[in-house]
């Protein structure tokens, strides 16, 4: 399960993010997209964050996936399309291998919720 | 007051396996050494393919071994009997081999040998066909393994593997009478999804299509040193 690792690469980023700041603050929401061409599952994901962010600084903090779809461009038909993960990738229209990905590779941390500590604590969770 | 703010990072999360991934290469480069990153599922044959390369390759090139293994040092052992220096790391629960663990490896191996005297390193990676292929370790090409024993449609259910490939061998060929495969599907399938990577079907056992392998590792080589020598140029 390789999200364990992921989840500890994405709380060592924020973490370094955190503890940039010039003021200190509480994180309520990481925002993630993941494309759905990369081998990365959501729902474990979310499962390890849960689990690896407990009695830490991400505590109560919620992870929000955006999933992006695989697109592909198609050079010789000019158009882009969308392969059919498991079945189709290539072409539909005239069989052109999958060259170009547009989208579905993505595995980036897009942003972050916060609010500065001096906020009551039940604010930080909003 | 409910104010929240918001930072923009758009970071990529493998960010840090990135970087380590580049730095490894940046190694190599220096040294002139190619570098090989080998996957596939388990039992694929890629501990076999390396007995055969290296007892042909080592009288050509200088060659080491990264061998990423989960818990066992058996396929080192095994490599160890070419005389070539075999780095084992056991990658203990983790079921990819990482570039902070083939930087542990490199260290090693600049620590008790001269790194410049090496021309390719080939890392054997955990048998796994799904998370080798997001962590790059800092390779100059990735090569798949897929047997023939494993099915036609493996390559569309693990498109990450087969589309990173820049080389795909399909092996245990001399079990092909014996088996209703298609190679032609499989060469498809593949190429639905990667038009460029290398594919050759081989044998360990028989031998059948290792000199076209051989012959595409000694043109990776040849293409590291004339990096290098443009490098050292500058």
């Amino acid at each position: 399960m390789h999200e364990t690792d992921m989840t500890k690469a994405l709380i060592l980023t924020v973490k370094e993010w955190w503890e940039a700041q010039p003021e200190p603050i509480a994180i309520s929401q990481v925002h993630l997209v993941v494309g759905q061409f990369t081998c990365v599952e959501p729902v474990s994901l979310q499962f390890t964050f849960e689990v690896q962010t407990r009695n830490t600084f991400l505590e109560g903090a919620t992870l929000v996936i955006r999933e992006t779809p695989l697109i592909a461009f198609c050079h010789t038909c000019q158009t882009e399309y969308s392969p059919v993960i498991g079945l189709q990738y290539a072409c539909p229209d005239c069989r052109s291998p999958l060259d170009d990905i547009r989208s579905g590779r993505e595995l980036k941390i897009d942003r972050i919720e916060y609010a500065p500590v001096s906020v009551s604590v039940s604010n930080t969770t909003c | 007051m409910h104010q929240t703010f918001d930072a923009a990072l758009e970071i990529n999360l493998l960010h840090a396996n990135q970087a380590g991934a580049d730095h490894n290469r940046a190694h190599f480069d220096t040294w002139g050494i190619s570098c090989l990153n080998l996957m596939s599922s388990p039992g694929a044959g890629k501990t076999q393919l390396l007995e055969r390369t290296l007892a042909v390759l080592q009288s050509e090139f200088s060659i080491a071994v990264i061998e990423g293994d989960m818990t066992t040092e058996l396929d080192a052992d095994r490599l160890r009997q070419y005389g070539v220096p075999v780095i084992a790391i056991n990658t203990g629960r983790s079921c990819h081999l990482d570039s902070k663990m083939v930087a542990g490896g490199i260290h090693r191996l600049a620590h008790d040998y001269n790194p410049t005297e090496f021309d390719l390193v080939l890392v054997e990676n955990v048998g796994n066909l799904v998370c080798p292929a997001e962590f790059e370790v800092g390779e100059h090409a990735k090569v798949a393994l897929l047997s023939i024993t494993e099915g036609e449609d493996k390559p569309l259910k693990y498109p990450v593997m087969f589309q990173q490939a820049d080389c795909l061998l399909i092996t245990k060929m001399d079990l092909a009478p014996h088996l209703e495969v298609e190679i032609d599907r499989i060469v498809s399938n593949v190429r639905q999804m990667n038009p460029h990577c290398a594919i050759i079907p081989v044998s360990a056992k028989t031998g059948e299509g290792l000199e076209a392998w051989y012959a595409w590792v000694r043109d990776r080589i040849q293409q590291t040193q004339q990096l290098q020598r443009s490098l050292a140029a500058v």
